[in-house]
């Protein structure tokens, strides 16, 4: 378990490496980055004072190694739009999102876990059909259109929740319905195939067998090993999180990463740019590292392997 | 799963006896139970409206009338903002641009399809050969490519796909590079895993001895067995593929303007979606139809051709 572990650090950093040299390169392909935060009326002189101070006259694998010592320590250099950290730029960011991830998480596990497990429960019935149905039509849906009808039908139509931006909890459901539809459907399928495999199993029968009830045996015995099932799927949620952010916070103007990301595209903010996407890529990995250790926390026989 | 010895459970599922008869309600039911009619229908129909758009399009997708300018649909009395009326020749109305929206999404279709197939064939071939390098030779090899695989899966590919559309421009063939950059670790994942275990049988031991080149191993022993794996993850991916795309070009960096891309239209639909609500509904119904289609009819294919992916 422990050289596992090791093994999968390592990787992660070889994998965080190759993130930060196609993020330079990127970067470096736009162009000379004085173009950037220098105006047009600047004299040849201060031009060739910058490339000295920060080392764009020397090759690019200076360039690149220089960039990483200073993305070692979380200094992604100066935003262009707004003049401070980038660091600071991206971290001010993370909690609005974090608040979005949570309320779509919350809202993917109140929907799919309990119709997860009522369609295994009452698999073919009208029920099952039903929950199916909507993880179908869940996985399907494009999540901006998705929320530019939450918005159509529950904030013009109806006028029951604003249509976007950031201000009391009840502008914080519609983005979280939106953001968490896609995990909800996921999370349907994969308690409803857990759940069933379980169900089937041998010491499932057994209890049944022993004349447990069906309550008893949904709850301790056969939900329990299933439990499983959502602390995986926070790992894939979490490293699609952003992507789905990007897509709701613009269409809901939330102010979180995923706007931030985009206005910075746009904007050609590289610093930025460069700092969510060595983030975004860390958390990711980071995500993973700690959902393997939990694993072998909660399954003792992957423990062994 | 369910076994013929299991009587206590699933009486439901259990074994599916063919019954055959009863009435004609019934016999309709089982037919679409068992075959997907919908999804393949509306499949059908994408692909005839792919191929055939510049005959079926009544207007031409680019060229709008102001004149026709926030047309309803038909079965609408008026436009709520303009009080326009609906007309015939635009049965889903129009755009702001006075451009037929039912057009629009014809050649959508064309478009989404194009792109489609050729980055899931790309992506299908490369990342096959790939993941039958990685897993028939290992060591280095193998290192080297799940590293890459690692990194499609970590970095956010809409961000730095953004990014780049936005350093070089945007263009069809950037658009489909990049979608072929992110659909080919699946394959090579799901191969490589595939040739592992090909690797390990007798069969492979057999030809070893028997003096076969890897080439020949590889093109005759271990290629057959990963196709069934390669089409199911081909028939899985499509969906996804194509909402990839659709977001892409929502956020302005997909199918380059002014192509119709159903998500630049539902884009452009946003914008008058208090008053004009057809134009951000219809594209956007075009993709959920479609990727619901082909979702479906991916889990249909895995479970006829290899029911073991049913993790994926």
């Amino acid at each position: 378990m422990k050289k596992l572990l090791i093994r999968r650090l390592l990787a992660a950093v070889v994998v965080l490496l190759l993130a930060s040299v196609l993020v330079f390169a990127l970067s470096r392909m736009s162009g000379d980055p004085r173009h950037l935060f220098l105006s047009e009326y600047t004299t040849d002189e201060q031009w060739e004072q910058w490339g000295r101070d920060f080392g764009l006259d020397k090759p690019y694998y200076e360039q690149y190694f220089r960039w990483l010592s200073g993305a070692v320590l979380l200094d992604f250099d100066i935003s262009v739009k707004e003049q401070i950290p980038a660091t600071t730029v991206v971290l001010r960011k993370i909690p609005n999102t974090l608040q979005l991830a949570a309320g779509a998480y919350v809202f993917a596990l109140l929907v799919g876990i309990p119709l997860g497990i009522l369609s295994s429960i009452l698999r073919g019935t009208f029920l099952d059909l039903f929950a199916r149905g909507f993880a179908l039509l869940g996985q399907a849906m494009p999540g901006f259109w998705l929320g530019i009808m939450l918005i159509l039908i529950l904030a013009v139509r109806l006028g029951w929740l604003p249509a976007g931006g950031k201000d009391d909890l009840r502008s914080l459901i519609l983005p979280s319905i939106t953001l968490g539809w896609f995990a909800a459907a996921a999370l349907l399928r994969l308690t409803r195939s857990a759940m069933l495999e379980i169900l089937d199993s041998e010491f499932v029968k057994l209890a049944r067998a022993k004349g447990a009830s069906q309550m008893t045996v949904i709850i301790k015995h056969a939900f329990r090993n299933a439990i499983i099932v959502p602390l995986t799927f926070a790992g894939v949620f979490l490293s699609a999180l952003l992507t789905g952010a990007v897509v709701t916070e613009t269409v809901f103007g939330w102010p979180g990463l995923g706007r931030l990301a985009l206005q910075s595209v746009f904007g050609t903010d590289f610093p930025v740019i460069s700092a969510i996407v060595m983030f975004a890529t860390a958390g990711y990995l980071g995500m993973n590292l700690l959902v393997d250790i939990l694993y072998g926390v909660l399954d003792p026989r992957i423990r062994q392997s | 799963m369910a076994t013929n010895t299991d009587t206590t459970l699933d009486t439901v599922n259990a074994p599916r006896v063919v019954r055959e008869g009863g009435n004609p309600s019934q016999v309709v039911w089982r037919v679409l139970r068992r075959y997907p009619i919908l999804p393949a229908f509306i499949v059908a129909v994408l692909i005839i409206a792919a191929v055939f758009a510049p005959w079926l399009a009544r207007h031409d997708p680019l060229v709008g009338k102001l004149r026709d300018q926030d047309r309803p649909p038909i079965w609408q009395e008026s436009s709520p903002i303009s009080g326009k009326e609906p007309l015939w020749e635009y049965p889903l109305g129009t755009d702001p641009l006075g451009r037929d929206m039912l057009s629009r999404i014809i050649w959508g279709a064309r478009y989404s399809m194009l792109i489609a197939s050729v980055v899931l064939i790309s992506g299908a071939i490369g990342g096959t050969i790939l993941g039958l390098i990685a897993g028939y030779f290992g060591g280095i090899y193998d290192e080297i490519l799940m590293r890459m695989v690692d990194l499609t899966l970590g970095v956010p590919f809409i961000l730095v796909a953004l990014a780049t559309v936005v350093v070089f421009g945007s263009s069809m063939v950037l658009i489909i590079a990049l979608l072929i950059l992110f659909s080919w670790s699946g394959f090579a994942r799901q191969v490589r895993a595939e040739t592992l275990r090909l690797k390990a049988s007798d069969y492979v031991a057999l030809a070893v001895v028997a003096g076969a080149s890897a080439r020949r191993i590889i093109s005759k022993h271990v290629l057959p067995g990963v196709v069934n794996t390669v089409l199911v993850i081909a028939s899985l991916n499509i969906g996804q593929l194509i909402l990839t795309e659709a977001t892409l070009s929502f956020l302005g960096v997909g199918i380059p303007k002014p192509r119709p891309a159903w998500g630049s239209m539902v884009a452009e639909g946003r914008d008058y979606i208090d008053t004009s609500y057809w134009m951000a509904l219809f594209p956007g119904l075009a993709i959920f139809a479609v990727v619901f289609a082909m979702n479906f009819l991916g889990d249909w294919i895995r479970d006829r051709l290899d029911p073991r992916l049913r993790q994926l």
